[in-house]
């Protein structure tokens, strides 16, 4: 059942807009050098931190579409009645989630660095730090997706739910990008275990608490 | 016998609210229950807490294998009625026959009308196979041909061994006991 939910919320991510999150990230990216000048030794230093923010942004974009519309249809209720546990329907979701959310955006990253004119070294780190972000933004996301699905007007909340909830994320991925310090990398790894080990226990509770 | 469903002096509470208490049913094999009473009484949150989707404030509940019908289909409504119901597994092929929606197999589910959407939510929960179905308000929607449908339907499943347990205002055609809730 876990696999079959995996594959039908991948299914409706890829014929729903999954391209939205990917273009707006390369449209906040596109927007920096009109912000900042064409110069290009100041754009290859904040390069990493665009990027991120780009990331940070984009992943408010789904959240809305996460858990609300399987809540509000009965799927979340279906699901339970064949017993299978809220905990695992939220791990399916992120699973399901980071596939259309997080390989795009790492697409998209390779247009949106040569925009900030990102060295290839640069690139190479900023990308291997999102993609690892990008699974602890998605767990992020569904949980706060399954806490706010119900309440009316539930994207804004969500979003000022999620961004500070991600600073810890963003301080340590972005410190990797830059290659900072060895340890950003192990540091934003452990992040990420923690709100993908975490994350479907919060969303769990909340799903169940959104019957009462 | 054994009981495909027992309250045992079961309480209710919502909002603050009693809805019920000491309630007791004991559901069998063959058998089926009206769960009936005005608007508010308590017939909606008696179905979800049989199906363990709310938590009783005091008593014992048992419940077999079941299946839920309810105002939510639960159909995904980008696909094709028969692809939708094949998410959720079991054959739905005679029940969606038996409900009279199998020529809307290949239509997508936003372009149901409601009451072909309610044929499919309760061929949904006939296609599982549980012995033991919980549908509330089947009747919302359904035009008397539907109706006729889902009594023939239930008549078939108490003949094979189920039982049903269904909350409506309406009354159901065919054989039921009443439990009058709101008294």
């Amino acid at each position: 059942m876990i696999g079959a939910l995996i594959a039908r919320d991948v299914r409706r991510g890829l014929t729903g807009a999954t391209w939205i999150p990917a273009a707006f990230f390369l449209l906040v990216v596109a927007l920096i050098p009109f912000a900042v000048g064409p110069d290009v030794p100041i754009l290859q230093r904040v390069g990493p931190g665009v990027l991120w923010i780009a990331a940070l942004t984009a992943a408010l974009l789904p959240i809305e579409r996460l858990v609300e519309p399987d809540r509000a249809d009965g799927v979340l209720d279906q699901l339970a009645v064949r017993g299978l546990a809220e905990e695992s329907i939220a791990f399916a979701k992120i699973v399901a989630h980071w596939l259309t959310f997080g390989p795009l955006l790492l697409i998209a990253a390779i247009p949106g660095a040569a925009l900030l004119a990102m060295s290839g070294q640069s690139f190479v780190r900023t990308g291997i730090s999102l993609a690892v972000g990008t699974l602890g933004l998605a767990s992020l996301a569904v949980a706060i997706a399954a806490v706010t699905s119900g309440f009316a007007r539930s994207g804004s909340l969500a979003s000022l739910l999620l961004l500070p909830l991600a600073i810890p994320l963003l301080i340590f991925g972005a410190a990797a990008s830059v290659g900072g310090h060895p340890s950003a990398l192990p540091l934003e790894s452990a992040i990420t275990l923690l709100l993908v080990a975490g994350a479907p226990f919060v969303a769990g509770a909340a799903i169940r608490g959104a019957r009462t | 016998m054994t009981a495909l469903l027992r309250f045992e002096g079961v309480a209710l509470t919502r909002g603050g609210r009693l809805l019920f208490e000491d309630l007791d049913i004991a559901l069998e094999a063959g058998e089926a229950l009206q769960v009936a009473g005005p608007n508010g009484s308590g017939k909606s949150s008696l179905i979800r807490l049989a199906a363990g989707l709310l938590r009783q404030e005091r008593g014992q509940i048992e419940r077999s294998a079941f299946a839920l019908a309810d105002d939510q289909a639960a159909l995904d409504r980008e696909l094709s009625l028969g692809r939708a119901l094949a998410f959720w597994g079991g054959s739905p092929g005679p029940a969606t026959d038996a409900l009279g929606i199998a020529v809307l197999a290949e239509v997508q589910v936003r372009l149901l009308s409601s009451g072909q959407l309610k044929r499919a939510t309760l061929a949904r929960a006939a296609a599982s196979g549980a012995p033991l179905w919980l549908l509330d308000e089947p009747l919302n929607a359904l035009d008397s041909d539907g109706a006729e449908r889902l009594s023939k339907l239930v008549a078939k499943h108490r003949a094979a061994g189920g039982a049903v347990l269904a909350a409506s205002h309406q009354p159901l055609a065919g054989d039921w006991t009443r439990l009058e809730l709101g008294e």
